[in-house]
């Protein structure tokens, strides 16, 4: 047992409004500089849809994430006898094209236009060249747009629909769409540090915060192409990659990183799991269909005195340990089952978990008046009748596997008819109550996911332990010897060669 | 006197400041040392550019190391003539590889719009003196042959003879002067090295091939 303890994040997608004010927040933090002006460490997705880089699900063209391949767990994109043979050039590097070319308009031209018969217009000028573009691309450049030719029907896990199902989907009477904000998942096998031939990205032991340092990385770009999610971005104008480093500067001091602090929907928490490193790699091994049951036996009981001891041992403060048994993450993940991780099968096991979207449920109604249930099958008849496909989120959350994102949609459509019953009274208590039950769920627990869902407050949502000061490592020696420059922060201008 | 300067004097100057600078550089900046990957902005003519390039100027470069270290090895090869003409091949084959590399890594420069954004005066200055170097390499190795056999006679001496301290310019006093051009250029290459991005040379990350898939740092333990 080698317990080591993680800052995890719980994403509610019912919450989230799509208002990308998490992505602003981050961007005016982090990125607002030449080279990084395309990035967008934090950026929100309309799904159905092709994302941000343009289908960075598809794993065939860009060859992220983990494989088993001859009983080991291999990098999908090369592996280490070969990868000099792709340093030259990399066949699966996305290109900006693939994101897109950050632009500006030319304000000034609207003070300093000559006179003329028409009004002056600020035209776009790129980001990169200075020149004028035509803008074709932006980061959330299909915002909205669920159900569209060009980017939802695009989207890479339709391939797990039925031509039916996809016929439906994408009808315009049963339109269908929601937000999937994502930022680095900070995972616990992450597939970027395994490939930087540099060693420049490490995970933090104390946090598990990954981080590039920047002074190692000599821009070999394996990161990139390496991360399923693609959540490792290449500065052109430094020539050095970079990534979400989860505000640490903000979480070592207790306070929850700009995105999760801005967020409107109030959609995001963050809090401590302990996890069992040992157990990575055979977890890694088992088949898709085992992989969110092997992610979450991971994550071990922060009560259990076997693991307060190895994690004691491993210096995790009593601090972080009293954090983890309070974590919101993990009643989420683990107590609830509600929260999945984002696609599973890449086999890099997030530390991001997604609580999936019950979204528009179809209810019959009769003369305009939705009809509440009368039976634990009206109840649940929603499920299949969907208009988001199960099998499609199935794909995104469940590596293909439809149980466990039923069971989550299922016990949140038993606590909404719950407290139907409980606060309106217009739902029969026995019917909902049977609901309850038969989701594996009871009124101590439904009232629990109730109250942390929709009446959290800030100390409810984000339990981080601040980082100890007396064992901070800057008494005993320069941290600047270990960690490099810390992933990020130049201690000189960012700037190209030498 | 001219011959001193500038097979002596100026190989040394090139070597010492490629040594002392490549260091410096390392030990102070350590964020400039970087391959500066252009692919982000465009992949397509890159492929055939660097990969063109790379393949072949490592392989010539092989060669050049080769020869340098074991020259008796390459005499004992030419031996035989079909050894000879096979070696004589194999090398000009990839140095023409390499010329189409620099050059289409060249136009690329001054072609792309994003391209171009990023490129330094030093860049081309650097691709320029490497297609010189293929060009005349290329040129030597056609019109005196056969390269690899004075290569390990005179220039390989010669080049020793600088390591040693004892330098022996004389040794390639009577080669053409399309040869000893061919040698500045080279020194040049070394004397350009500390100063440009091709500092990424010295950095390629054979280690990869032992380091564990993990790298996990902790503040109290280090790295584990
Ligand atoms: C195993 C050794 C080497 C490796 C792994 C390597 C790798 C790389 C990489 C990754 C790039 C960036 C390509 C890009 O834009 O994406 C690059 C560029 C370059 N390399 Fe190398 N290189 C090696 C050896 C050399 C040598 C020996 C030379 C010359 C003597 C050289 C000259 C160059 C030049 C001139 C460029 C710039 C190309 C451009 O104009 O964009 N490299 N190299
Ligand atoms: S999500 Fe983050 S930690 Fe995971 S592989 Fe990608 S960059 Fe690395
Ligand atoms: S700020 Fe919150 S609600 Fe708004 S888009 Fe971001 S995650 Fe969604």
């Amino acid at each position: 047992m080698d317990i080591r303890s993680q800052v995890a994040m719980v994403f509610h997608l019912d919450k989230c409004i799509g208002c990308h004010t998490c992505s602003i927040a981050c961007k005016n933090v982090w990125t607002d500089r030449k080279g990084a002006d395309y990035m967008w460490w934090n950026n929100v997705e309309t799904k159905p849809g092709t994302g941000y880089p343009t289908q960075w699900e598809n794993q065939e063209e860009y060859k992220g994430g983990w494989v088993v391949k001859d009983g080991k767990l291999q990098l999908r994109l090369t592996s280490k006898g070969k990868f000099l043979q792709k340093i030259f050039h990399q066949p699966s590097l996305p290109t900006m094209d693939e994101y897109y070319e950050p632009w500006t308009y030319r304000y000034e031209d609207l003070f300093n236009g000559p006179e003329q018969d028409d009004q002056p217009t600020a035209i776009p000028v790129s980001k990169v060249t200075g020149q004028y573009i035509d803008i074709e691309a932006g980061p959330n450049w299909d915002d909205d747009l669920g159900g569209s030719p060009l980017y939802a029907r695009n989207d890479v896990n339709l391939s797990a629909l039925s031509e039916e199902q996809r016929l439906q989907l994408l009808s315009i009477e049963t339109l269908v769409m929601f937000y999937l904000p994502r930022i680095c998942n900070h995972c616990a096998n992450p597939a970027c540090v395994a490939a930087c031939p540099s060693g420049a990205i490490y995970k933090r032991g104390e946090d598990g915060i990954v981080l590039i340092n920047q002074n190692v990385c000599r821009g070999w770009r394996y990161c990139v192409s390496a991360c399923p999610y693609k959540k490792v971005f290449y500065n052109w104008s430094t020539g050095k990659s970079e990534k979400c480093l989860l505000c640490y500067p903000r979480v070592e001091t207790g306070q929850a990183p700009a995105c999760f602090h801005s967020c409107v929907g109030r959609i995001r928490y963050m809090g401590v799991l302990l996890y069992d490193a040992d157990k990575i790699e055979a977890a890694g091994l088992r088949p898709d269909a085992e992989l969110v049951t092997a992610h979450r036996d991971l994550l071990v009981d922060p009560n259990d005195p076997a693991v307060i001891e190895s994690a004691r041992k491993n210096g995790v403060s009593e601090q972080v340990l009293k954090a983890a048994r309070q974590s919101p993450v993990y009643r989420f993940v683990k107590d609830w089952g509600l929260a999945l991780a984002p696609h599973p099968e890449y086999r890099t096991f997030p530390s991001l978990f997604y609580v999936p979207a019950l979204g528009p449920v179809t209810y019959s109604v009769e003369d305009g008046v939705a009809l509440n249930p009368t039976s634990t099958e009206e109840i649940f008849a929603p499920l299949d009748q969907a208009r988001l496909p199960m099998s499609y989120l199935a794909s995104l959350f469940g590596a293909g596997q439809e149980a466990p994102v039923r069971y989550a949609m299922k016990k949140m459509l038993a606590i909404r008819t719950w407290k139907r019953a409980t606060e309106v009274g217009d739902v029969d208590l026995k019917v909902a109550l049977a609901g309850l039950r038969e989701a594996d769920c009871d009124p101590e627990q439904a009232e629990a996911i109730y109250r942390l869902t929709s009446l959290c407050g800030f100390e409810d949502r984000f339990v981080i332990p601040a980082s100890h000061r007396e064992q901070a490592v800057e008494v005993l020696t320069n941290p600047l010897e270990r960690k490099g420059a810390a992933g990020f922060g130049f201690r000189e201008a960012p700037q190209r060669g030498f | 006197m001219l011959t001193n300067f500038l097979f002596v004097g100026f190989p040394y100057v090139a070597l010492v400041l490629a040594i002392v600078v490549s260091i410096l550089r390392f030990t102070w900046r350590p964020f400039s040392y970087s391959s500066l990957s252009s692919q982000f902005l465009e992949s397509e003519s890159l492929f055939w550019g660097s990969g063109l390039w790379h393949w072949g100027i490592l392989w010539v470069l092989s060669g050049h190391l080769f020869a340098f270290f074991l020259p008796e090895a390459i005499l004992a090869w030419n031996a035989r003539p079909l050894r000879l003409y096979l070696l004589e091949i194999t090398g000009l084959s990839m140095a023409l590889l390499a010329l189409v590399g620099v050059v289409a890594l060249l136009v690329r420069r001054f072609t792309d719009r994003r391209v171009k954004v990023v490129t330094s005066p030093l860049d081309l200055v650097l691709l320029v003196v490497l297609l010189y170097q293929v060009a005349s390499g290329i040129d030597v190795a056609i019109r005196y042959r056969w390269g690899s056999a004075w290569f390990s006679t005179n220039a390989a001496p010669y080049l020793w003879s600088l390591i040693k301290l004892a330098p022996r310019p004389e040794l390639i006093a009577p080669l053409p002067w399309m040869v000893k051009l061919h040698f500045l250029s080279g020194f040049t290459v070394i004397l350009l090295l500390p100063f440009t991005r091709l500092v990424h040379f010295l950095v390629v990350p054979i280690w990869y091939y032992w380091r564990r898939p993990q790298v996990v740092i902790w503040n109290r333990k280090g790295l584990r």
